[in-house]
C-alpha cells in the first residue's frame, strides 16, 4: 500500500495534449501507472496514441470522471490557465489533483486554494510547482522518475525536486512506499503535515523522510506536529543554510526574510522534537539507514 | 519583487488612494526643479528597500528649494545598512494627528491573505506588536470573498479605529486590497496610514511587493525593475533564461533544480570550512533540461565572475540522462573555446542518477585536463573547495 496514490488510482492528465502533459503521460504509463484519458475541450472525442496506447481526450473533468472512473488528475496546463484547470477538477469532486505547473501566481494558488475550502475541501490538492507524487511499484503521478527506486517501507516528503530524487536514489537498496514533492511555491495544497498524518497512519510505512528548505515556518510547524502526533521515526533535511537573506533561492518560496525562516531555526525546531537532522543529503539518508537496520 | 517607496506612492496613486504629492529625484538638481512646482516645505526621503532609515538620518525636512537641493545633496549617496541611496522622494508635507498602521500580506501558514491593523502606528509598530499584541488585531481574508465593504468595517471595529475616521478607513481598506488583488501584489503595508489635523486620512509610506509569477499578466510591472541594482551578471543570466544569483564565494556552482543547487552552495560551504574559508560564488540552477547549449551558457557565466576560482557541476540525472549532460558539459567547453572564451578553471563534475556510467564514460573519455570526475556529491564538493583555495 502507499498513501494517496495506489496501483488502484486511475489517472487523467489536463493538459495531455500540450509539449509536457504528452511527455510525461508517456513515462508516466511506461511507470504502470493506469491513465484513462486526458482533456482538451477543443480536442474532446478524439484518442490519442502513447506508443499503442490509445488515450480518449474528454472535454472536462466531468465528463472524464464520468467515462472513465477517474480519481486523480495531473494538472500540465500553463500557468495562465492553471486556476481554472483545478477549480474544474474541484467542480468535478476529483479525490486527488496534482499541479506541475511551475510559475503560478500566489492570487491564483490562494484563490483555488480558498475554492476547494468553501466546497468542503474534498479535492486534495498536491502542488503547485511540483513534481508529484510515485508510489513506486504502483504508480505514479507527475514527473518523478520512476526507474530511481523501488518499493519499500520509507516516507517521503519534500519541497524540492532534485533533491527528492537525490534521496530517493541515495536510499534505493531499501525502497519507498510514496514519495510526494510537495512544491516550493509560498502557498501550497499538501503540507509536509499532511504528508506526515498520512504516512503514519499507513501501515506500510516504517520511517518517514522529510525535505524542508529555507523560507517560511512549515518546518516549524511540522515539528509541532510530530511532537504531538507522529510515532514513527522520522529523518530531516534542510537545504539553504548558507542561503543569504533575501535573496530568492530559485522557489518563490525559498527567501528569509528577517530572522524567519531560517535553516537553522527549522533544524533546532526538529531536534527539539527528536527528528534526527542530517547536514547533507548523504548525511541524512544515513542517520535513516540507521533507523531502517536498527528495525 | 520589492518596489521603492515611491514606486508603491505611484502605484496607491493610479488606483485612487490619498497620498501626498510628490516626485522622485536622482540628482539635487532634480530635487530642485521638483521643490519648486510643489512649493513650500517638502520633505526628502531616502529611497532604499530597508527600514530604519527615518532613525538613519534618511529623512529631512526642507524649507525651499535651496533647502531641498542641500539636503538631497546629504542623502543621496548616502549608505543606510549597506544600501547606497541613488534616489530620493519629495513630497508635501502633512500635519499629522494620529499614525495608524494598515497591511494586507501573504499568510502562508494558513494559505490565505492576512490584513493587519493598528491605531498605534508609527515606527515603532513592531515594538507595539510584541509589547501589546491586543492592540494590532490580525485578520484572515478569504482569498475568494475578498475585502467588501462589511469585512473592512468588521477590520476597522476591531482595530477600534476611532468613529470619526472610521468610514474613511473602510474606504481606504476596500480600496487597498482592491490594488493588492489588482496589482498581483504579496504584500501593501501602510505605516503609517495617518490622520492630518483637519480629519482627512493620507497613506504616508508605501512598502510594495509584486508576485514575478504574474508578470505574465502585468507587463508594465517591467519597468518598475531597478537595472542599476540588478548584478551585471545576474542579468546577463536573465536574459538566458537562467536562474542565476551571484553570492561572494569563490566556487561556482551549477546544478539542476532548486533544491539540488542550494544543498549544493550548503554542502559547499561546510567544505570550505576545510580549506582556507572559500565559499559558493553564486546559485545556478540550469533546471531539468541541460542541453548543451544551456550547459554553455551556464558556464559562460559562472567562468565570467573573476572571483570564481573553481566549478562544480552538480546534476543528479532524474529526466535528463547524465550522459546527455556529460555530452553538454564536454561541448560547451568547446563551444567557449569557439566564442573565443579562455577556459582555464577546473571543473569538477558529478554526475549521478539516470545513465550516470555512460555520463561518467563520456567525460573521462573527452580526457580534458581540466575536468575532474568525483562522483558522490560530498566528495566533489570537497575537491571543488580544495581546488578553489589553491587557486585563490
Amino acid at each position: 500500500m502507499a498513501i494517496w496514490l495506489t496501483k488502484d488510482s486511475k489517472v487523467i492528465v489536463q493538459g495531455m495534449t500540450g509539449s509536457e502533459g504528452s511527455k510525461h503521460t508517456r513515462r508516466m504509463l511506461a511507470a504502470g501507472t493506469t491513465i484513462v484519458g486526458g482533456t482538451n475541450p477543443r480536442k474532446a472525442g478524439q484518442t490519442v496514441d502513447f506508443d499503442g496506447t490509445e488515450l480518449p481526450v474528454f472535454a472536462t473533468v466531468a465528463d472524464a470522471m464520468k467515462e472513465t472512473g477517474a480519481d486523480v488528475t495531473v494538472i500540465f496546463v500553463p500557468p495562465q490557465f492553471t486556476k481554472a484547470a483545478v477549480i474544474e477538477a474541484i467542480d468535478a469532486g476529483i479525490e486527488l489533483a496534482v499541479v506541475i505547473t511551475e510559475g503560478v501566481p500566489v492570487h491564483d494558488t490562494a484563490a483555488f486554494w480558498a475554492y476547494n475550502v468553501a466546497k468542503g475541501g474534498r479535492t486534495r490538492i498536491i502542488g503547485p510547482n511540483c513534481p508529484g507524487i510515485a508510489s513506486p511499484g504502483a504508480s505514479n503521478a507527475g514527473i518523478i522518475p520512476a526507474d530511481i527506486t523501488g518499493s519499500g517501507r520509507i516516507g517521503l516528503v519534500s519541497k524540492s525536486g532534485t533533491l527528492t530524487y537525490q534521496m530517493m536514489y541515495e536510499l534505493r537498496d531499501i525502497g519507498f512506499s510514496t514519495c510526494v514533492g510537495i512544491g516550493g511555491d509560498p502557498i501550497i495544497g499538501t503540507t509536509h503535515i499532511d504528508a506526515l498524518a498520512a504516512f503514519e497512519a499507513d501501515p506500510d510505512t516504517d520511517a518517514i523522510v522529510m525535505i524542508g528548505e529555507i523560507g517560511g515556518d512549515a518546518e516549524e510547524r511540522a515539528a509541532e506536529f510530530i511532537k504531538a502526533n507522529v510515532t514513527k521515526p522520522v529523518v530531516g533535511y534542510i537545504a539553504g543554510f548558507t542561503a543569504p537573506p533575501g535573496k530568492t533561492m530559485g522557489h518563490a518560496g525559498a527567501i528569509i526574510s528577517g530572522s524567519a525562516g531560517t535553516a537553522d531555526a527549522k533544524k533546532s525546531a526538529l531536534e527539539a522534537v527528536g527528528v534526527k537532522v542530517g547536514k547533507t543529503p548523504t548525511e541524512t539518508a544515513r542517520l535513516m539507514r540507521e533507523i531502517m537496520s536498527a528495525g | 519583487m520589492d518596489l521603492y517607496e515611491y514606486q508603491g506612492r505611484d502605484l496607491f496613486e493610479r488606483h485612487g488612494l490619498p497620498v501626498l504629492a510628490g516626485g522622485v529625484a536622482t540628482t539635487p538638481e532634480e530635487a530642485r526643479a521638483i521643490a519648486e512646482r510643489l512649493g513650500g516645505r517638502v520633505v526628502v526621503k531616502a529611497q532604499v528597500k530597508v527600514g530604519g532609515r527615518g532613525k538613519a538620518g534618511g529623512v529631512k525636512l526642507a524649507e525651499g528649494a535651496e533647502e531641498t537641493v542641500a539636503r538631497a545633496t546629504d542623502i543621496l549617496g548616502m549608505d543606510i545598512k549597506g544600501h547606497t541611496v541613488h534616489k530620493v522622494m519629495i513630497t508635501v508635507t502633512a500635519d499629522v494627528a494620529e499614525e495608524y498602521y494598515f497591511s494586507y500580506l501573504l499568510d502562508r501558514a494558513n494559505r490565505t491573505f492576512l490584513c493587519i491593523a493598528s491605531v498605534a502606528g508609527g515606527m515603532d509598530i513592531e515594538q507595539v506588536a510584541a509589547e501589546t499584541p491586543e492592540k494590532v488585531v490580525k485578520a484572515p481574508i478569504d482569498a475568494v470573498t475578498g475585502v467588501d465593504e462589511a469585512k473592512a468595517r468588521e477590520i476597522v471595529t476591531a482595530a477600534g479605529f476611532p468613529a470619526e475616521v472610521a468610514d474613511q478607513v473602510v474606504e481606504v481598506a476596500v480600496g487597498l486590497w482592491k490594488a493588492f488583488v489588482a496589482e498581483d501584489a504579496t504584500l501593501v503595508e501602510v505605516n503609517p496610514l495617518a490622520k492630518t489635523g483637519d480629519g482627512k486620512l493620507l497613506l504616508l509610506d508605501a512598502k510594495v511587493s509584486l508576485d514575478e509569477n504574474a508578470g505574465f499578466r502585468h507587463p508594465d510591472h517591467e519597468a518598475l525593475v531597478d537595472q542599476a541594482a540588478v548584478d551585471p551578471l545576474e542579468q546577463a543570466a536573465k536574459e538566458k533564461d537562467l536562474n542565476y544569483v551571484k553570492l561572494d564565494g569563490e566556487v561556482g556552482i551549477i546544478g539542476n533544480g532548486a533544491g539540488l543547487v542550494m544543498s549544493t552552495l550548503d554542502v559547499v560551504a561546510y567544505a570550505g570550512e576545510r580549506h582556507g574559508g572559500v565559499k559558493p560564488a553564486n546559485f545556478l540552477d540550469i533546471g531539468g533540461g541541460a542541453s548543451a547549449a544551456v550547459m554553455a551558457n551556464g558556464l559562460e557565466i559562472v567562468l565570467s565572475d573573476p572571483s570564481v576560482k573553481s566549478v562544480f557541476v552538480n546534476v543528479f540525472g532524474g529526466i535528463t540522462a547524465c550522459d546527455a549532460v556529460a555530452n553538454g558539459i564536454v561541448q560547451a567547453l568547446a563551444l567557449l573555446e569557439q566564442r573565443g572564451e579562455q577556459v582555464t578553471k577546473p571543473l569538477v563534475v558529478r554526475l549521478d542518477g539516470n545513465n550516470a556510467e555512460a555520463g561518467r564514460a563520456i567525460l573521462d573519455g573527452a580526457n580534458n585536463p581540466l575536468i575532474e570526475r568525483v562522483d558522490t556529491m560530498d566528495g566533489a564538493a570537497e575537491r571543488a573547495a580544495e581546488l578553489a583555495a589553491a587557486g585563490v
